[in-house]
């Protein structure tokens, strides 16, 4: 019963929301405020009809209600509570419903907290926002219902992929979707404002906390699947340059260039219609995403449903939205001009060279992705394009972003000059170039990698802290560290966000460069040594989990005063009949070791594989550090200023 | 959303993982070069993975195949023409930058040259010089075509 009122709640929250598309535009066009009023509470009750419908399929899988499909075929009576609910997103028609519950919930937000917005501003706004809601929905409804009953219920399910029984994963789609899908609403602002022909510092004002808001989430979405990557696939990969992850990546490349954009709009009123159209490409490149994760036509590590209907439906919503956004954009660019006026060397350029970088190594990454599509189909070529073309032809992009950030970063808007901007990143360009050449000499005949990212890496965190130092003023230090402390949180902001990035580049080319690898047969009892670690295997067992079985090594470790022990597995999941390996794994500070457990051999030794992964732990301090970085931005005064939260005494000082 | 395809991949391969210790060449020289060759091939039968890290059998036999001929003394170059001749340009994860390919490989610098150039135009544009004519004075810089309710509205959030 349950399971049907959910469904019937989708297909009420679908009427909603042709409503909530249709009646606020039109009275937004009209003038008619009756008409744009409903905007608000359609936007509101879609919300809660698709939260009752996703909290009816929850409960479903709770319950272990095997005469639903879904739950017969991705849960499993025996499984954890937590992977009982996360199995609700753990699968194509789950997954989309939770997209949909995002959808909703933006719209929502956009709803309570847009007060400050222009009445036909908000009305078309919402209105952008429930059309991409009436195709998403349409989609679920018709190609993939999640609730769709058994014939005849089976006593048990088949159970959850094993790997996605997994915290880092549970929680890896909820993130990414909140990112992609809160693209939808810098979408919805572009093309609100270009039917309403206005973009001003009031609009990139609105834009960005949703922008900043969507960006957060992304890069905790990716961050956590990469982690995840590191730590369940058994050999400590981060980052593959499968299709998929590019399709998360994409987005994550341009709307980072649209925050940056943004910025210039807000404070500079320039950049306007190429900030309209990032915004409209960074959401195009998230239904890309979806498309290519759902149809299955880019063959893929991790694709998800592979089902050419299915990818037709979203091609055909793909090419609406961003067909008729380019559209209307090619029809109406022109008249946002303007206003802004700087000089060749400036902090509007420095962004301007930033956007630059940043949507030509989106286009790379574009491009290398979808290749083998274009070969196949063009010139007859069956080929694939992998990690090595990715490596090659983006790392470029990251080096020359890290060199510029630092001094475009400092440069004041409207005319700067290089040599004066240069002044107080003396010291750090000192401190970077002399601790790459000392890696350099230290780790002898290894390729430059680990050096330069050490280089890059105190280049830019140290450029940060400098930019904060410097715009404290010229008194002691106290006084500085007083009026650092009364800085915009923006400010904070930025220095986090682009220490975060210099933490993860030099995490990145340190981990590549620095690794240690070894593999080996070890006969019970015996030891080996690791790039100075000493590892005995004193014991291989079996064990019994609560739904699997496991073969668990005992493996020592020692090294100085340090003596731990690991326990790497292997589980074979009966219900699903699927082997897993895990990894163990000493997270430390400098370096992770990284052990995990083979096959038995027949002289009854056992294959063990050991990685010393130095910096590994910073790759991902560095993202959470970025989008700490996002959420201090967020918090800034001038948003809550802006969204017409309360009135502020006047005389605070402007940043 | 990751791996769903994966896990069927792993599912129907035995759990041992990548490089073997009994495929390891006693010389590291030669098993560096294997190594480093292995990264840039596609296991045929996976979605996406190199044959250094896939664990299906027909990856073993690859990375198998590259050691045989390297121990026969085959060059790095050679042991890849062999591998393509067999199976195709499609083992190679880095696409060969030959005919069409050279679109793949100079799309990147062609894009980044094409970029900077629109940058530069625009940029050359913004500067005060070249702006002074079109702008009607410094109101029209500052509030554009707002109304005068909005400017007084834009005037309190700038101050706040």
């Amino acid at each position: 019963m349950i399971v049907e009122l959910g469904h019937f709640a989708l297909a009420l929250a679908f009427a909603v929301a042709i409503v909530q598309t249709v009646v606020p535009l039109i009275g937004a066009r009209k003038g008619w405020k009756a008409w744009m009023a409903v905007a608000d509470p359609a936007a509101t009750t879609q919300f809660y009809l698709i939260a009752f419908s996703f909290a009816a399929l929850t409960y479903a899988f709770v319950v272990s209600d095997f005469s639903v499909q879904l739950v017969v075929s991705n849960s499993h009576t025996l499984k954890p509570m937590i992977y009982k609910i996360s199995g609700v997103w753990g699968n194509h028609e789950g997954s989309l419903l939770l997209w949909v519950l995002i959808l909703a919930l933006f719209g929502a937000c956009a709803s309570w907290f847009g007060k400050g917005l222009p009445p036909s501003m908000r009305a078309t706004v919402l209105s952008v926002q429930g059309a991409v809601g009436v195709a998403f929905i349409a989609f679920t409804l018709f190609t993939s219902n999640p609730f769709t009953r058994m014939d005849i219920a089976p006593m048990d399910g088949r159970d959850l992929n094993p790997l996605l029984q997994d915290p880092g994963l549970a929680f890896h789609p909820p993130f990414l979707y909140l990112g992609y899908v809160g693209l939808s609403m810098t979408f919805a602002f572009a093309v609100a404002a270009l039917i309403e022909g206005r973009v001003d510092a009031a609009w990139g004002r609105w834009v960005r906390p949703w922008t900043l808001a969507a960006w957060v989430f992304l890069t905790i979405g990716i961050a956590l699947g990469s982690w995840w990557a590191y730590y369940e696939l058994g050999w400590g990969g981060f980052w593959f340059w499968d299709p998929v992850e590019n399709a998360s990546f994409m987005p994550w490349l341009i709307s980072t260039a649209l925050l940056h954009s943004a910025i210039v709009v807000e404070k500079r009123e320039s950049l306007k219609s190429w900030t309209i159209l990032l915004a409209i490409l960074a959401f195009g490149f998230s239904l890309i995403g979806t498309f290519i994760v759902r149809s299955g036509i880019i063959t893929s590590v991790h694709a998800f449903a592979n089902d050419p209907e299915r990818g037709v439906f979203i091609l055909l919503i793909f090419a609406f939205f961003t067909g008729g956004a380019l559209t209307l954009y090619a029809a109406r660019a022109h008249i946002l001009e303007a206003k802004g006026v700087f000089s060749m060397v400036s902090r509007e350029a420095s962004l301007v060279m930033n956007n630059v970088l940043l949507a030509v190594s989106s286009f790379v990454v574009f491009i290398g992705t979808i290749w083998p599509l274009i070969a196949e189909m063009a010139f007859d070529r069956k080929l694939s394009v992998g990690p090595p073309f990715f490596d090659a032809a983006f790392t470029p992009f990251v080096v020359a972003i890290a060199i510029l950030l630092p001094l475009g970063a400092m440069m004041p808007w409207k005319r700067a000059q290089i040599g004066r901007t240069f002044v107080p990143l003396r010291g750090v360009l000192i401190l970077a170039v002399a601790a790459g050449a000392l890696a350099f000499a230290m780790q002898t005949g290894r390729s430059a990698l680990g050096p330069v990212g050490l280089a890059l890496g105190i280049w830019v965190v140290g450029g940060a802290i400098a930019d904060l130092y410097n715009r404290a003023g010229r008194d002691g230090l106290t006084a500085r560290l007083g009026r650092m402390m009364r800085m915009p949180r923006a400010d904070w902001g930025k220095a986090t966000a682009h220490s975060g990035l210099g933490i993860t580049v030099f995490a990145v080319a340190g981990l590549l460069a620095w690794e240690a690898e070894d593999i080996r047969t070890v006969p019970i009892g015996a030891s080996f040594e690791v790039d100075g670690y000493s590892i005995t295997l004193l014991d291989v067992r079996e064990v019994q989990g609560p739904n699997y079985d496991s073969i668990m090594a005992d493996l020592r470790v020692q090294r100085g005063a340090q003596d731990f022990m690991l326990h790497p597995e292997k589980r074979v999941y009966p219900a699903a009949g699927m082997p897993t390996t895990e990894a163990a794994i000493d997270y430390g500070f400098w370096r992770d070791v990284y052990l995990v457990i083979g096959d038995e051999q027949d002289d009854g030794s056992w294959t063990v594989r050991s990685y010393i992964k130095p910096f590994a732990n910073w790759l991902w301090a560095g993202c959470i550090i970025m989008s700490l970085g996002g959420l201090l931005s967020l918090t800034d005064r001038r948003y809550r200023v802006a969204a017409g939260a309360r009135k502020l005494p006047a005389g605070t000082p402007a940043e | 959303m990751r791996s769903l395809i994966l896990a069927l991949v792993l599912a129907l391969s035995s759990p041992a993982l990548a490089v073997q210790p009994d495929e390891i060449l006693d010389d590291p020289a030669l098993e560096a070069r294997a190594r480093a060759l292995s990264v840039d091939l596609r296991c045929l039968v996976c979605r996406n993975e190199s044959i250094d890290e896939s664990n299906a059998p027909l990856a073993r036999d690859l990375r198998l195949l590259v050691r045989e001929r390297l121990v026969a003394g085959d060059s790095d170059h050679e042991v890849m023409e062999f591998i393509v001749a067999r199976y195709g340009e499609y083992v190679l994860l880095r696409p060969l930058q030959t005919g069409s390919n050279w679109l793949l490989w100079a799309a990147g610098p062609v894009a980044l040259v094409l970029g900077l150039g629109l940058a530069i135009s625009y940029l050359r544009r913004r500067r005060p010089e070249a702006v002074a004519d079109e702008v009607g004075g410094l109101d029209s810089v500052t509030y554009g075509n707002l109304t005068e309710e909005e400017k007084k509205r834009l005037d309190e959030i700038l101050r706040g």
